[in-house]
């Protein structure tokens, strides 16, 4: 994959951390792993970073890493309870010593796993983890579906960051899939007071000190806000279907029984209205596994793509504070025009953060047709798959109506046979 | 529902309508046939008037069409203009009231609700709404045919004045002394009186009725409640649509895709008001048979009715024999107060005893007519009775296996609008 020739780990540069040991360094060498010179103007370097769109449909049979998470167990200690999940990886790349792992991790290490990639990869779009905990709908934190739906989606996150380019080669990654114990990668540092006050400023919605966004991020900007309400509005729609059809379902379990209870005082009648009492139970039942399918199939992976239009929000609120930090050295480098010394040292930050904003927006860009790609598959897939359950639904409902309607007619075909006899 | 004006109606039945009240003479009819096989009947239109009402009030109120043809068996090609009439539900209503006192051994079919009852949300339950009009529309012409197809009903002169003489009409069943006998019938029925010996199938069906009455209003509630969730359902269905439409703007290759599959839920939210309407007919079917029990209890209410003034009337009678032996044996058998004022204050004079045995002989002969006449009325009302509450029986069992069937028909129906819906929408979304 060419994403090994990209050097998109620029941490050093963002945050001023001090690097672990073990983290990979991408020194200031600005040559391409082949040796050949890094193009100097912005646009050509859209070219360098821009990944193919049939590359990053990776074709599964080109697929060389494959991970699950299952098992959800409770974990009791002294202090709390929560839940493990197994991960499972099994992979032929090089950088792993072995072929394959098995790890226990909670979901506290998947929220560590994104927020470093996070940190790593500011302007990259890292896939959303499930919520700390849902507001509506649930009780508690540790009901079945509630778990079953967490587990589905980190399954659903580590695997959207295998198919990464960029973010599935880091170190992190490498770590939680592999690491017994996690707690040595854990170490923050500094770093952890400078992802706060990063995450402050990326609340802030207006950037200070950005003079001009580049026309294209601005569309982006725009895109995501749209996008955002969109995906909003359809995963309420949806939660307010599921809704109605639950409640349907709790008067078609009132209504069924009122035939049933006819039977009782009918002679002739009593078996075309225990057929009707039968279809509509079955009917019952198939509207209940249409409800499952919209809570557990479509509506999660609404639900990802809104906390997805989050993070795309987030990311260009932080590709802004980027060029914003350029600007204002910058500016302050142009009105300072005594000392020269100093001057020169101001020229080497500025060179810095130019260089910064550059990877950044060049990041950026090459992730964003990947996540469109990757969304509108997704989606697509998650809406065909829908719109089939209920072409289902309604087939196996015409069957059991149909079948009940042959009866009644062989049977009254039968009377009439007995009537002229 | 009933038959169409132009099939074949109700078999034959006996020939001994003669004596019922009203009746037709037979000179205007063959033997057995009923009015709906000699003419077309239909309830065509429906239309809104003015006019002052008994206390001299401004009212608007909706006159419906009756429009009758006969069907001449001769004339092939030879169509003349059907008669019609302008009737208003309270005409129907005094029609029916008339047949019900007038042959209280008959499950008479029931009107159309005069008010909208089990509504669900959407439906409006305001008599002027024009698809309430036009469901009693349908629900009058129902009643017409029915009765039309009675064996004994169809016979009726005050029902052919109804369908043929708009003017008068009134007056003429008023002149009949209907409407005395109607009081006192419904005084009657709601009281309450032991019988001793009631017919064992009347009891039953009196408890069938009853029990009838309940499951189906039990039914018709549930229905109307499920019809109004899955209202919510398909419209909610709408909104994806809006959404889709929107988020098409903002999207290139998506939104194709995205606007057409919109589309498709649009379609998919406004078919449920098609759906639901033709459900109302089913609803209205299963009414009848709600109102239809009614008719039925009364059949059965009436026997309890004849039953207990004979029984009263018998035993009238056995006292009064009694009284006629003690006077005449001069045994006092009964406790009477007359008895204890004798042995206190001695007895009385030969001639006043003469007086009072004379008496009590003519009491005994207008006692014994009147039994004979309760038991004539009384064997009469079981006999007929029990006629049409078998042919009733029959009629309820068909009418009703047909409209389950028609309901499973309908369902089927939307199952097939529901695939073909959303087939349309997964080819849309796979365009995405």
């Amino acid at each position: 994959m060419s994403g090994q020739a990209v050097p998109a780990d620029f941490s050093e540069h963002m945050l001023d951390l001090d690097e672990d040991e073990d983290l990979e360094v991408f020194s200031k060498n600005t040559s391409l792993a082949d040796g050949s010179p890094m193009p100097n103007s912005p646009s050509s370097m859209v070219n360098q970073y821009r990944l193919e769109e049939d590359e990053e449909q990776a074709d599964p049979n080109n697929k060389d890493i494959f991970i699950t998470v299952d098992n959800p167990e409770s974990h009791v200690t002294a202090i709390e309870t929560f839940i493990m999940y197994r991960v499972v990886t099994k992979t032929t790349r090089s950088e792993f010593d072995s072929c394959e792992y098995e790890v226990r991790r909670r979901y506290q290490d998947f929220l560590w796993l994104r927020s470093r990639l996070e940190e790593n990869h500011p302007t990259l779009i890292v896939h959303p983890l499930p919520e700390k905990f849902v507001m509506k709908g649930m009780v508690e934190r540790f009901n079945d579906d509630f778990i079953e739906t967490r587990r589905r989606a980190l399954h659903r996150f580590l695997n959207k960051i295998s198919e990464h380019p960029i973010l599935s080669y880091g170190e992190h990654f490498k770590a939680f899939l592999t690491a017994e114990d996690l707690a040595p990668h854990k170490k923050q540092g500094p770093g952890f007071l400078s992802r706060m006050g990063e995450t402050v400023r990326a609340v802030a919605n207006s950037v200070r000190g950005l003079r001009s966004r580049p026309e294209e991020f601005t569309v982006m900007q725009e895109y995501a806000e749209n996008f955002s309400n969109k995906i909003c509005s359809v995963d309420r729609v949806t939660q307010r279907i599921i809704k109605e059809q639950r409640e349907y379902l709790d008067e078609l379990k009132q209504y069924s029984p009122t035939y049933t209870q006819w039977v009782e005082s009918e002679e002739d009648l009593a078996e075309p209205l225990k057929g009707m009492a039968s279809c509509m139970e079955h009917c019952g039942k198939e509207t209940e596994e249409q409800i499952h399918h919209l809570s557990d199939s479509l509506l999660p992976i609404l639900h990802e793509y809104v906390l997805c239009a989050e993070t795309l929000k987030a990311v260009m609120r932080r590709r802004d504070n980027i060029q914003a930090e350029f600007e204002t050295k910058n500016e302050a480098l142009l009105s300072r025009k005594g000392d020269q010394e100093a001057g020169w040292q101001l020229q080497e930050e500025v060179d810095g953060l130019a260089d910064r904003v550059e990877l950044a927006n060049n990041a950026l860009r090459g992730d964003w047709s990947r996540w469109l790609s990757s969304m509108r598959t997704d989606l697509r897939s998650a809406f065909v798959s829908s719109a089939e359950k209920n072409v289902e639904y309604y087939e196996k409902c015409l069957a059991v109506w149909e079948s009940f309607l042959l009866s009644q007619r062989e049977e009254s075909g039968e009377q009439k046979e007995g009537d002229s006899s | 529902m009933a038959d169409d004006g132009k099939e074949e109606s109700v078999a034959t039945d006996d020939d001994s309508e003669t004596g019922a009240d009203g009746s037709l003479s037979n000179t205007m009819m063959e033997d057995g046939s009923t009015l709906l096989r000699r003419m077309e009947i239909c309830v065509t239109e429906a239309e809104k008037r003015s006019g002052k009402n008994a206390v001299s009030m401004q009212e608007t109120f909706t006159v419906y069409l009756v429009e009758t043809r006969p069907i001449d068996a001769s004339g092939e090609g030879h169509n003349p203009a059907p008669d019609s009439v302008w009737r208003r539900y309270s005409e129907f209503e005094l029609l029916r009231n008339y047949l019900i006192v007038t042959y209280p051994y008959i499950v008479v079919p029931p009107l159309p609700e005069k008010r909208a009852e089990f509504v669900w949300h959407k439906l409006s339950a305001d008599n002027m709404d024009p698809d309430f009009v036009e469901r009693r529309r349908v629900g009058l012409e129902n009643f017409l045919i029915r009765v039309a197809s009675h064996p004994v009903l169809s016979n009726d002169k005050i029902l052919y004045h109804f369908l043929t003489e708009e003017h008068g009409w009134k007056e003429v069943v008023y002149e009949t002394g209907f409407q005395a006998k109607s009081d006192s019938r419904l005084r009657a029925l709601s009281a309450t009186f032991r019988v001793r010996n009631p017919d064992k199938r009347f009891m039953e069906m009196k408890h069938y009725s009853d029990e009838l009455q309940s499951h189906l209003s039990q039914l018709l509630r549930a229905r109307a409640r499920v019809a109004d969730r899955l209202y919510g359902v398909y419209k909610v269905h709408g909104n994806y649509g809006r959404v889709f439409s929107e988020w098409s703007a903002i999207e290139k290759e998506m939104g194709d895709g995205l606007q057409s599959a919109g589309h498709h839920m649009d379609a998919y939210a406004a078919s449920i008001d098609d759906i639901l309407e033709e459900e109302e007919h089913y609803a209205d079917q299963l009414k009848e048979y709600l109102f239809y029990a009614e008719a039925l209890r009364a059949v059965c209410r009436k026997h309890e009715l004849t039953q207990f003034e004979l029984e009263m009337a018998s035993q009238d009678l056995i006292s009064k024999k009694q009284q006629r032996e003690e006077l005449a044996t001069g045994i006092v058998r009964t406790f009477s107060f007359k008895g204890m004022t004798h042995k206190l204050f001695g007895q009385e004079a030969p001639e006043q005893r003469e007086a009072r045995l004379k008496l009590v002989e003519e009491l005994i002969a207008e006692g014994e007519e009147t039994v004979k006449e309760k038991t004539i009325e009384c064997e009469e009302h079981v006999e007929r009775g029990w006629v049409d509450m078998h042919r009733f029986k029959e009629q309820k069992d068909k009418d009703l296996r047909e409209a389950l069937i028609n309901y499973a028909v309908m369902q089927i129906s939307m199952c097939k609008k529901g695939i073909q819906v959303w087939s349309n929408a997964k080819e849309c979304f796979l365009k995405m």
